[in-house]
């Protein structure tokens, strides 16, 4: 019997979990505060699905509901990625050592 | 390009964003963690693009929405102040939330363009994992929205609850469950748009009656919500690199908010719940008899500090509130000038998220090995000869020690009192959010100063 793709995506899936738990628990608790907006610009690589779907119109029609969704997303997700990777970058660039 | 080598391609990605989090274990290779982090993003579009292959007039307004959305986002991280980093994480969680809805509206739309079957006949599976998806995304939406009202202060603070709450939200929830297996059943679009709204609406009613001092847990939650909202729609698409990332989001969100439970010795679900200091107002009612404290000006505060040799500061959200943090900087290159030793204690859940206060500490140049956590510094007090608690309050109560009766009883607090003296910057002597009384107010070895954070620092370092 062949083995559901489903199984292999959700097997990634609880691994990436099992990642994230010993990689989160390093994580120096004067970074979490970065660590939450860093996290928020990764997950906003929700913007590939919302490029498919602002994709999948044939081109006489792009702009119908489904497409429509998938342009509303890509807008919300871009302000999340810029927004996210350089408030993060303003905020590491201010974690300094003491000067020696 | 081919399913099999953007697969691999977003394996990569996914790898990368693992990275980015890797590299926050220390302040060094937390900035090449970023770039990273950034690697994995770009690669991910630009393999979508590749994938889709479809470069006409669409592609353009994809990277026209692509430019807009970006150059708003560019220009909040820039404006954005360091003090407004818990209502901006919150605004940013909505934001993903709100997209992953969109994302499985679309699909649900056009089931062809994301290879699950067709309108009225869509995939079992997908059924689920976009539903879900689209759930805890709404979901995400509106109680990101509701928390950032809460710490923006347009909406109150203070817990609302009504009676029933529970029991309606739970209703809710099995309703939500029960509805996508009937959508399952019937593919019918508008069971699917029942889901969504109600969701909305669970994201409101869950966050409500939880209040401003419990907000480093709501945003840890929202972040893990995030995370799983992608993680459903990862599913759908069958995306590598959305389960991961999405996984990786939802997994650090539930640590986040666990650590702050600890901190607060509480159980998630007793925060989520709600409602903690509405329960014992009465109780602190009663114990208004006046008992004495010694109060302060600049000048004692500076004296007791220059003549010191080791200063602790305990910052908390009140520094935050009155921008005190460049300030008290000042005050610290003074007491350094005079040959005093000082270190800054953060307590897990000081401010209003988690790291709150290192972050602002970092923005006013305080350098980061100069600033411990509860547990490396706590044992410090004992040979300290003077604690300055600027802004906190809960965070240092004995009673959590002492108390067995206390609202508070358990929670890991800093050992202020074994200090030889503690400073206490405060407006007045009203109790913090626990709304029990802070029995350091009435020690011996405490001295009061009635002032705004800031300008009380700012007096000390004048007569420094």
């Amino acid at each position: 019997m062949e083995i559901d793709p489903f199984i292999f995506r959700f097997s990634i899936f609880i691994l990436s979990i099992f990642v994230g738990y010993y990689v989160v628990w390093s994580v120096t608790p004067s970074l979490h505060t970065p660590l939450m907006s860093v996290t928020n610009a990764i997950s906003s690589v929700i913007i590939v699905g919302a490029i498919i779907a602002a994709l999948a119109s044939n081109s006489d029609e792009i702009f119908e509901t489904s497409s429509m969704f998938g342009f509303l997303a890509i807008i919300l997700a871009a302000v999340n990625i810029f927004g996210g990777f350089l408030v993060t970058q303003r905020m590491l660039q201010m974690y300094k050592k003491k000067k020696k | 390009m081919s399913a099999n080598l953007s697969a691999t391609f977003y394996l990569i990605s996914g790898i990368l964003f693992i990275l980015a989090l890797r590299g926050l274990s220390s302040p060094e290779t937390s900035r090449q963690g970023n770039y990273f982090g950034i690697a994995g993003m770009v690669i991910a579009i630009v393999v979508t693009f590749l994938t889709v292959g479809n470069f006409g007039s669409g592609f353009i307004y994809v990277l026209v929405f692509l430019v807009i959305g970006g150059s708003i986002g560019a220009f909040i991280a820039f404006k954005i102040p360091m003090t407004a980093m818990p209502e901006l994480v919150a605004g940013f969680h909505s934001l993903v939330g709100l997209a992953a809805v969109f994302v499985a509206i679309s699909a649900f739309l056009n089931p062809e363009a994301f290879n699950l079957g067709s309108i009225g006949n869509i995939k079992l599976a997908s059924l689920i994992e976009m539903s879900l998806g689209a759930a805890i995304g709404a979901i995400t939406f509106s109680g990101s929205i509701i928390a950032f009202l809460k710490l923006r202060g347009i909406m109150s603070g203070a817990p609302i609850t009504f009676k029933g709450q529970h029991f309606i939200n739970l209703f809710i929830g099995l309703t939500i469950i029960f509805l996508i297996y009937y959508l399952c059943r019937t593919q019918s679009s508008n069971i699917f748009w029942t889901i969504v709204v109600i969701s909305f609406l669970v994201g409101v009613l869950l966050i409500i009656p939880i209040g401003g001092a419990d907000m480093p847990v709501v945003i840890s939650m929202l972040n893990s919500y995030s995370g799983w909202a992608a993680a459903g729609i990862g599913f759908t698409l069958e995306n590598t690199a959305l389960i991961i990332t999405g996984a990786l989001v939802g997994s650090s969100g539930a640590i986040l908010s666990y650590i702050m439970c600890k901190g607060m010795n509480r159980s998630f679900f007793n925060v989520i719940l709600g409602g903690w200091g509405a329960t014992d107002q009465a109780s602190s009612a009663q114990s208004k008899e006046q008992k004495p404290t010694k109060s302060g000006n600049a000048d004692d505060a500076a004296f007791l500090m220059k003549n010191a040799s080791s200063v602790i500061i305990v910052p908390g959200y009140g520094m935050a509130v009155a921008q005190a943090q460049h300030a008290l900087r000042e005050m610290v290159d003074a007491l350094k000038k005079n040959g005093v030793k000082v270190s800054y204690a953060i307590h897990p859940v000081a401010g209003r998220m988690p790291g709150h206060m290192n972050v602002l500490l970092a923005e006013a140049n305080v350098p980061y090995d100069e600033v411990f956590e509860l547990e490396e510094i706590n044992n410090d007090f004992a040979n300290c000869d003077v604690a300055y608690v600027i802004g906190a309050n809960d965070v240092t109560n004995p009673v959590a020690k002492s108390d067995p009766q206390s609202p508070i009883y358990g929670m890991p607090v800093l050992d202020v009192e074994k200090s030889k003296s503690v400073l206490f910057v405060k407006r007045s002597l009203s109790p913090g959010y626990a709304g029990i009384d802070n029995d350091l107010f009435y020690r011996d070895n405490t001295l009061m100063l009635f002032a705004d954070a800031k300008k009380m620092t700012e007096e000390i370092v004048k007569s420094l």
